[in-house]
């Protein structure tokens, strides 16, 4: 089992982290630090003004940058006829999705983390800010990946499914972007602790609903 | 409704090719039996792996060919390299495993799906149109693979409408069983 676990594991992060064609996680990560680029420039030199809105820039940039991946997220593999073929083999659809979570998050939260450096250099944050938003990002990239993997099982199969998953992400992330960007004005630790237990929460549902949706989506 | 009253048993070496034809629910059969579709009414038991090939190849377009059948051996539980280099071969595999997925023909597909099919070393087959695609060669490779696998105590359940030559096989016309529109 441990081993079937791990050969899915592999193949999910070839194809999501480094990606072939798809672009892997430099997509996300080119997307994100492009944000924080533009930002300064739309509303002006104004220090002060891009060190207060900044850390919400970054969430809202992070949040935008992890809906890029969706659509390769699930609908391939239904396409492919995986699914079927993981059916046959007796792993269920609910460990898939698990590790498709796990996969989706590698591939794009540390390299957001880690891209949330410069970005913060961009935006002229101080490092205190900066601690917050990267504990921030760690507690919530997770429920973004969970979230992420659940729209794009239920909108496989859909005509314009891809627009689709990114309208039904955006206000089910509201919770996590709420508390983690939200944590940066108190600079608290309940924020983060918030942000954490949201995100639980979606990585909780995520398998059960992900599963049950692929299945409906096979017929 | 595609079918009603369908009773089938299969023992162990036995072959059936369930005939009729295009949207008569042959391919729909196969998926109940494999339990990835719900039957609408009755039950299906089968002892064993099932091992299914049908029109999806189920292999990494982007990937190398030798890389996207690696995958499966390795779900499959075979070492790396456990698939019998001569068992390429014969598919006429060997010279293509650093191609791409998405580079090959609709017949070179459908054998790298028969090497998938083999590595899993299922028990029950279903094979969806299997012949599809293939050459008059690679047609009776697969006749002489499925009789060798019904000869090692296999099943077989091929739904086609094209002539599938094996010794010995039951036909089932789903025609026989089809559920006819009732008229409005």
């Amino acid at each position: 089992m441990n081993g079937r676990v791990f050969a899915l594991l592999r193949r999910d992060l070839a194809r999501l982290l480094l990606g072939g064609r798809g672009g892997g996680a430099m997509l996300p990560v080119l997307f994100f630090l492009s944000v924080a680029m533009l930002y300064p420039f739309a509303v002006g030199p104004d220090a002060p003004l891009l060190a207060r809105t900044g850390g919400g820039v970054i969430w809202v940039a992070a949040l935008l940058a992890a809906i890029l991946p969706l659509d390769r997220l699930v609908e391939p593999d239904i396409e492919l006829g995986m699914f079927d073929q993981w059916a046959l083999r007796g792993i269920s659809e609910e460990m898939v999705i698990a590790v498709r979570v796990i996969a989706h998050w590698l591939s794009f939260g540390p390299p957001l983390m880690l891209a949330a450096l410069p970005a913060a250099a961009l935006l002229g944050l101080d490092g205190k800010t900066l601690r917050v938003v990267e504990i921030g990002l760690l507690a919530g990239t997770p429920g973004l990946a969970a979230l992420g993997v659940t729209v794009a099982a239920l909108t496989a199969g859909l005509r314009g499914g891809a627009a689709l998953s990114g309208l039904l992400v955006i206000p089910m992330a509201v919770p996590v972007l709420i508390f983690g960007a939200g944590s940066l004005g108190t600079g608290g630790a309940s924020g983060l602790a918030l942000t954490a237990a949201a995100s639980l929460v979606l990585i909780a549902i995520a398998p059960f609903a992900g599963g049950a949706a692929v299945r409906a989506a096979r017929g | 409704m595609l079918f009603s009253h369908l009773s089938l048993a299969l023992n162990a070496g036995e072959a059936l090719q369930v005939a009729g034809h295009n949207g008569i629910g042959k391919s729909s059969l196969l998926r109940i039996i494999a339990g990835l579709a719900p039957a609408f009414a009755g039950s299906v038991s089968v002892e064993g792996t099932v091992g299914l090939l049908d029109e999806l190849p189920a292999l990494d377009p982007a990937l190398p060919l030798g890389r996207a059948l690696a995958f499966w051996r390795a779900l499959d539980g075979l070492a790396e390299g456990g698939q019998a280099g001569d068992e390429l071969d014969r598919l006429g595999l060997a010279s293509l495993l650093d191609v791409p997925v998405r580079y090959l023909s609709t017949g070179q597909k459908k054998r790298a799906a028969l090497a998938r099919l083999l590595g899993q070393k299922a028990r029950v087959w279903l094979l969806d149109e299997p012949l599809n695609g293939l050459d008059g060669h690679a047609v009776e490779l697969a006749e002489t693979i499925t009789a060798q696998h019904c000869a090692a105590g296999g099943i077989a359940v091929i739904a086609s409408h094209q002539t599938f030559r094996l010794p010995a096989m039951r036909m089932l016309p789903l025609s026989d069983f089809a559920v006819r529109e009732q008229a409005a």
